[in-house]
């Protein structure tokens, strides 16, 4: 087996020798840096699709002055999708788009909410009690502007003990 | 002088040179000819130049891959047409679709004609994933093909699904509302898990698919670009790779050892008219399988003719079908789009109202999870059964042909009585209302659909000794499976959601 050993004589080159001749290290640092080349450039173009700013407009909007809402009322906005209730506690706001997949819930007779598309129920408190909806309807945070309007932040969300208490000197 | 001579002597051939260039082979006038035509025409080239006579049987395709095919092209041109009126934009939209209608010259059939194609191509797409499984033609060295074949079944539902929302009328609105918000629906998951505010593909997701919180002008923009652009050349690309592969693949399959238990046809000889030994020059130099390797081309037929007119027919045949249906069926348009009342039941186009289903029990397992499982399930079937036997015979023989009737059935009473279980008792929730979510998620009719039906297959693989029944066994079972849904879901689902025998039985709801 001595005869197929390679020649021993290699004092000089042996800080050459490496596993990857130097051809094929210059192939592969090519195929590399095309390829990661590529792939941080189409990281790049895809960040196109998803806009920094969504096209909707605020999430607060205005729900009306607050003597609108007198205790014990129980006030349905359709255009904004939106239930607002003031109890004794005070004021607060249930969204009415379903937690499953996003369609309006209808306020039935006796107070629950029913949602036409797979038939999820949520109670008069918009907690589930049937159906495919993984939570609660969302309740959302209620505010009053200088002028005494009530706002609704449909991005803020709260738990269901919030309660807003409108001052009435506005 | 002579140069002007000679410039008028090109002129007067200037016709015969034109063709010469163009056509570069002979007249048409015999097999051999036809057969270089086929062979160095850019578009009849994706042919091989001889056809084995058992490939052109109808019942060994139903013609279902060149019936899809044309489809397709149907959907492009008329696409195309519907494309010079149509206007992406939340606005118009609706208004360009009436205009399509009523106004522009036979606007309304084309209208009607894509929309047949496009439902034709789901259920022909469908036949002719069920045609291959059924006769084993998914096995290498066609394994790749079939895995092309699946991205081209996503496509073509993604073709659908995308088209669904440009009319901008009720119907689109909601459907595309119920779709972006299951891309949503790992928030299921992350919710449960409180990890939704650092971790949330579903919210990614659905941003992606609509450029907004809701769907609107942006999700209009993209779901067109989608459908008319995107999504075709995704399909043709496809389409491409899975026609060449067939040809390298082998041809269409036959069983094993037909050639030896025909009789030679008188008629196929002599092969090449003027010098058979040249037959095997044109596939000669391929590497691989070509329908002709290793047999003598005693039992092919050249493909122009036979192969060609039989396309043809089945161009002109499928060409009808959806003209009649175009002409006398109108497409239905519903009224515009509103924000803010759901259609009350928004019903998804057919081929998804299974998945609708599902979904109603939960929106992750139904619309993400399950569609998953199913389509991995489906990818992996060639590199799972790998037997070789009984290739390119209807359900292996008799034996398949007993477990895939098992499996229809076992399949049926399964999923009608997981339904009928689920409408009359409801589901976990209506007896512990406070289970958690995630407990849902994973225990409901939809996964144990999936669940009874892996553990049958499994059964019958152990009991059978045979990958291949086992593969027969869970496909029938996702066939008989996907149509019960279906089936259930439109004839038998109301408003809400709720179960009634008959659409006359309909509440009135507002």
């Amino acid at each position: 087996m001595t005869e197929s050993q390679p020649p021993q004589d290699l004092s000089s080159s042996e800080r050459f020798h490496s596993e990857v001749p130097r051809r094929d290290f210059l192939g592969l640092a090519a195929l590399w840096s095309f390829l990661v080349a590529g792939f941080a450039m189409l990281l790049g173009m895809l960040r196109l699709p998803m806009p920094s700013l969504f096209p909707e407009r605020g999430s607060r909007f205005p729900i009306g002055p607050a003597d609108r809402f007198p205790p014990g009322s129980v006030t349905v906005i359709p255009e904004r999708k939106l239930i607002v209730e003031n109890d004794k506690g005070g004021v607060f706001a249930m969204s009415l788009i379903c937690t499953h997949l996003g369609c309006i819930t209808h306020r039935q007779p006796d107070g629950s909410f029913l949602c036409p598309c797979h038939g999820s129920r949520f109670d008069a408190k918009g907690d589930v009690i049937r159906g495919p909806a993984p939570s609660p309807l969302h309740r959302l945070a209620v505010f009053q502007a200088p002028n005494g309007e009530l706002l609704v932040d449909s991005n803020d969300l709260v738990d269901d003990s919030f309660r807003f208490k409108p001052s009435e000197e506005a | 002088m002579p140069a002007l001579r000679e410039l008028a002597h090109n002129l007067r051939r200037l016709p015969g040179n034109m063709k010469n260039a163009f056509l570069r082979h002979g007249a048409p006038t015999s097999d051999r000819a036809r057969s270089q035509a086929v062979f160095s025409n850019f578009f009849l080239h994706v042919q091989s130049t001889r056809v084995h006579r058992h490939s052109l049987r109808a019942s060994t395709t139903w013609a279902l891959g060149i019936i899809a095919l044309v489809l397709f092209v149907i959907l492009c041109v008329t696409g195309v047409l519907l494309m010079v009126y149509y206007k992406p934009s939340a606005t118009e939209a609706y208004d360009s679709v009436k205009d399509i209608i009523y106004v522009v010259p036979v606007g309304r059939v084309m209208r009607n004609v894509h929309r047949w194609a496009a439902h034709g191509m789901v259920v022909v797409v469908l036949l002719h994933m069920a045609r291959v499984f059924y006769t084993a033609s998914y096995r290498a060295p066609r394994a790749f093909n079939w895995v092309i074949g699946m991205c081209l079944l996503v496509t073509t539902l993604g073709l659908s699904f995308t088209g669904y929302l440009l009319p901008w009328d009720q119907l689109a609105f909601w459907a595309v509302t119920i779709g972006s918000n299951i891309a949503q629906s790992p928030r299921e998951l992350t919710d449960a898990l409180g990890i939704t505010s650092s971790f949330d593909p579903g919210g990614f997701a659905k941003h992606l698919l609509l450029g907004a919180d809701t769907v609107g002008q942006e999700a209009l923009v993209r779901f067109y670009l989608l459908h008319v652009i995107v999504l075709p050349a995704l399909a043709c690309v496809l389409c491409g790779v899975h026609f060449w592969r067939i040809r390298k693949d082998g041809g269409l399959n036959r069983p094993a050892g037909v050639d030896e238990s025909e009789p030679e046809p008188e008629t196929s000889r002599p092969v090449f008219s003027e010098t058979s030994d040249k037959s095997y020059a044109l596939v000669g130099i391929v590497k691989g399988r070509s329908p002709v390797v290793d047999r003598g081309p005693e039992h092919t037929v050249p493909s122009w003719p036979h192969l060609l007119y039989a396309e043809m027919l089945v161009l002109v045949l499928t060409t009808i079908v959806v003209l009649v249906l175009g002409y006398t069926l109108d497409a239905p348009l519903n009224v515009l789009a509103n924000p803010e009342v759901p259609e009350n039941p928004a019903k998804a186009p057919w081929y998804f109202l299974g998945l609708q289903e599902l979904v109603s029990y939960s929106a992750f397992s139904g619309g993400l999870l399950i569609p998953t499982i199913v389509v991995i399930g489906l990818l992996l079937i060639p590199f799972l059964d790998r037997e070789q036997a009984d290739t390119g015979v209807w359900f292996s023989g008799a034996a398949g042909r007993r477990v895939a009737w098992r499996s229809a059935v076992f399949a049926t009473v399964f999923v009608i009585g997981g339904l009928a279980f689920s409408v009359n008792y409801g589901w976990l929730r209506d007896w512990y209302p406070h289970i958690p979510q995630l407990v849902i998620t994973f225990v409901n009719p939809g996964t144990l659909y999936v669940l009874g039906i892996a553990c049958w297959s499994l059964y019958v693989t152990k009991r059978t000794d045979s990958t291949r029944l086992g593969a027969i066994a869970v496909f029938t079972c996702f066939l008989v499976a996907f149509a019960i849904l279906t089936w259930f879901a439109t004839f038998y689902r109301g408003p809400n959601w709720g179960f009634y025998w008959s659409r006359a039985s309909w509440p009135v709801v507002h």
